[in-house]
């Protein structure tokens, strides 16, 4: 007998039995749609978290200043400034982790247009610092070499401050006063909404490194290599740590730190986001698995239950089959391909189900869903072991059978 | 003289039953040449239904030897006893055995379905067997569509499908009224004039009348092997009950 006969055969008996099947695959069928629906609100939910987060710069770090102490006072993070242009430079160079090390200046100051004004922080960046803080330009254009080497007098601004500076106008082009300093705005940064904890970080603006060195901080910045940070872009979210480790060892040599020697710098990074995401990204997964896994239990008791009694019904028919030549292999092979066809069907109808459901769900609640095809594959595959699983002792039985004595069973 | 279809030497059935000995079948030494038509009888318990449930390969002997069309069959496993039954064996029932969800077609071609004949062939196969049975025009009927006679014709369709060289029929006329049981023994009748052998398990006597020879058991032994002086033409009996009716 070959597959093919096996599932017609199998058809033909589920038909037979029409009401029977599909209160058998219900099992299957609630345990996987619910699975698939559950899998596609988590999924949405993640990949909206992971969007406010990577929003900040996913696995991204800040290399700070640290502090001095004066006369017993402590000064506070980036009161001792050591950090160098230089030490950016060898971070992207020596650490193969890091993919940009943006080095950058900021100040607090007041921005004036015509009669309107507002103070907002300046940084003053590098090209690296654009990609290391996914930043994107919206209206207008970035700066260029030009600007970024020779102190060019132009800023990007961030979107709150092109709406409170030029309510109603178009900025592009418009010549601004930073700590009176003209520059022309040249672009609007695209919004990126508020941090995680209710920070806006669209209320900023930048200038070019050189720029606010030597025309908008001046004093000690002018000539001076030193940075206030340094903004630091891992490759890879999972290497946060090692780079921290790396970035460390590396600064530590350059500032001549001896072993057991205070560090001069700071680094902060949102690895704790990264790890929070991942534990509760874990605790649904373990749920969904359980879930799964006893609705699948579930549903596959069912399925064997119904083949226990299918077998029992049909034992003249199996007598039969074996007096006209079914070896025990065929009988056993169709009464597995039966359950599994149960157990399939339940699948695939509580995928569509599922897929139906989650739908509802975005389009009802507002709430984002993604189906991934994984989940889909992974589903119909487990309902297709259910069906080995709990179809093999009923068919195993079948196949015990005496041909003699189940030809006269009544 | 080519050497018998069936031959068999001190062939024994023994069931072990509640710690006691049953002896179904005792020494059952015969040889049933090709195109043999034969009648096993026997009260119930006699040993007859043991008999032909070795003889059709359903069970292994517990002793003796037992050479089906030459081979030696009484120490086949159970999967080239299922190949033999399918090859060499075609069974008819009393209560005709078919599946009630499928056609008569689909019934038929059942046994090609283990014999890995291809599709297109089978229908063929089955088609030509049931027009051999007088039902091609039914080929498309399920088992409640068809009457008694019909359905066992079917049955007869299904083991002659696949061309076998023994056509075993337990009580193939229990469960039918006489004038369809005198059909279906002309059709057993025409079959075996065509060649095939054919062993009918009865325990009637007008039945077994229709064989060329007699087997009777009791106890497990064979009592008696005559041959049939006259059998009763089963085709003239169902010609003479046709002329009332057609009056």
């Amino acid at each position: 007998m070959t597959y093919g006969d096996c599932i017609r055969a199998s058809i033909t008996a589920l038909k037979a039995n029409l009401l029977r099947s599909i209160l058998t695959s219900l099992g299957i069928i609630i345990g996987i749609s619910s699975v698939i629906a559950m899998v596609a609100i988590g999924a949405g939910a993640e990949s909206r978290v992971k969007e406010s987060i990577e929003s900040l710069g996913s696995n991204i770090m800040i290399v700070l200043n640290g502090s001095r102490t004066t006369g017993g006072a402590r000064g506070g993070t980036g009161s001792n400034i050591t950090l160098t242009e230089e030490d950016a430079a060898a971070l992207q160079r020596d650490v193969a982790s890091v993919e940009v090390a943006a080095p950058s200046v900021q100040g607090r100051f007041q921005l004036v247009f015509g009669n309107t004004n507002w103070s907002t922080n300046i940084h003053g960046i590098t090209e690296e610092y654009m990609t290391a803080r996914n930043w994107q330009v919206d209206q207008g254009r970035g700066f260029n070499d030009t600007e970024y080497r020779s102190a060019g007098k132009v800023a990007l601004i961030g979107a709150t401050v092109a709406e409170k500076l030029f309510p109603g106008e178009d900025p592009i082009g418009k010549v601004i006063r930073i700590n009176k300093v003209p520059v022309q705005v040249v672009g609007v940064l695209a919004a990126k909404g508020q941090t995680p904890f209710g920070q806006d970080q669209d209320d900023t603006s930048f200038i070019p490194i050189t720029t606010a060195k030597k025309r908008v901080l001046g004093g000690r910045w002018v000539k001076s290599n030193l940075v206030s940070q340094i903004t630091v872009k891992v490759r890879d979210a999972q290497d946060v740590a090692e780079a921290e480790r790396e970035v460390t060892t590396l600064l530590r040599q350059r500032h001549r730190i001896p072993e057991g020697g205070q560090d001069d710098f700071n680094i902060r990074n949102i690895s704790q986001f990264l790890a929070a995401r991942a534990e509760s990204t874990r605790v649904m997964g373990i749920l969904l698995a359980s879930v799964a896994a006893i609705s699948l239990v579930v549903g596959g008791i069912g399925i064997m239950n119904i083949m226990l009694v299918s077998v029992t019904e049909r034992t003249r028919e199996i007598g039969l089959r074996m007096a006209l030549g079914a070896r025990r292999r065929d009988i056993l092979t169709q009464f597995v391909v039966e359950a599994i066809t149960l157990s399939l069907l339940g699948g695939l109808i509580g995928v569509a189900l599922g897929i139906g459901g989650s739908h509802l769900i975005a389009k009802t609640g507002d709430w984002p869903v993604l189906i991934e095809p994984q989940a889909i594959m992974m589903a119909v595959g487990f309902s297709a072991a259910v069906g080995v699983f709990f179809g093999f002792y009923p068919a195993r039985k079948a196949s015990k059978l005496d041909p003699i004595d189940a030809l006269r069973y009544e | 003289m080519p050497a018998p279809l069936i031959v068999t030497e001190n062939l024994s059935k023994t069931y072990h039953i509640g710690g006691g000995d049953v002896r179904a079948l005792v020494d059952l030494s015969i040889a049933i040449p090709n195109g043999e038509m034969i009648a096993i009888m026997g009260p119930s318990g006699s040993g007859k239904s043991t008999c032909m449930n070795l003889l059709g390969c359903l069970d292994s002997p517990s002793g003796g030897s037992y050479r089906l069309d030459g081979q030696d069959v009484a120490q086949l496993d159970s999967d080239a006893l299922a190949s033999i039954r399918n090859e060499k064996i075609g069974f008819v029932f009393q209560q005709f055995n078919l599946l009630a969800r499928a056609t008569a077609l689909d019934n038929v071609e059942l046994p090609l379905t283990y014999g890995r004949v291809p599709r297109r062939l089978r229908h063929d196969k089955a088609a030509r067997a049931l027009e051999a049975v007088g039902l091609g025009e039914r080929m498309d009927h399920r088992p409640s569509q068809l009457s008694g006679g019909q359905m066992q014709r079917v049955a007869i369709a299904r083991a002659i499908v696949n061309s076998p060289q023994v056509l075993m029929a337990d009580e193939p006329t229990g469960a039918l009224d006489s004038r369809t049981g005198a059909e279906i023994m002309a059709l057993f009748q025409r079959l075996n004039g065509e060649g095939i052998t054919v062993i009918v398990v009865t325990h009637d006597e007008h039945v077994a009348a229709h064989a060329k020879r007699i087997l009777r058991f009791r106890d497990g032994r064979l009592v008696s092997d005559e041959p049939v002086a006259a059998p009763i033409r089963a085709a003239d009996a169902v010609a003479a009950m046709a002329v009332p009716e057609a009056a």
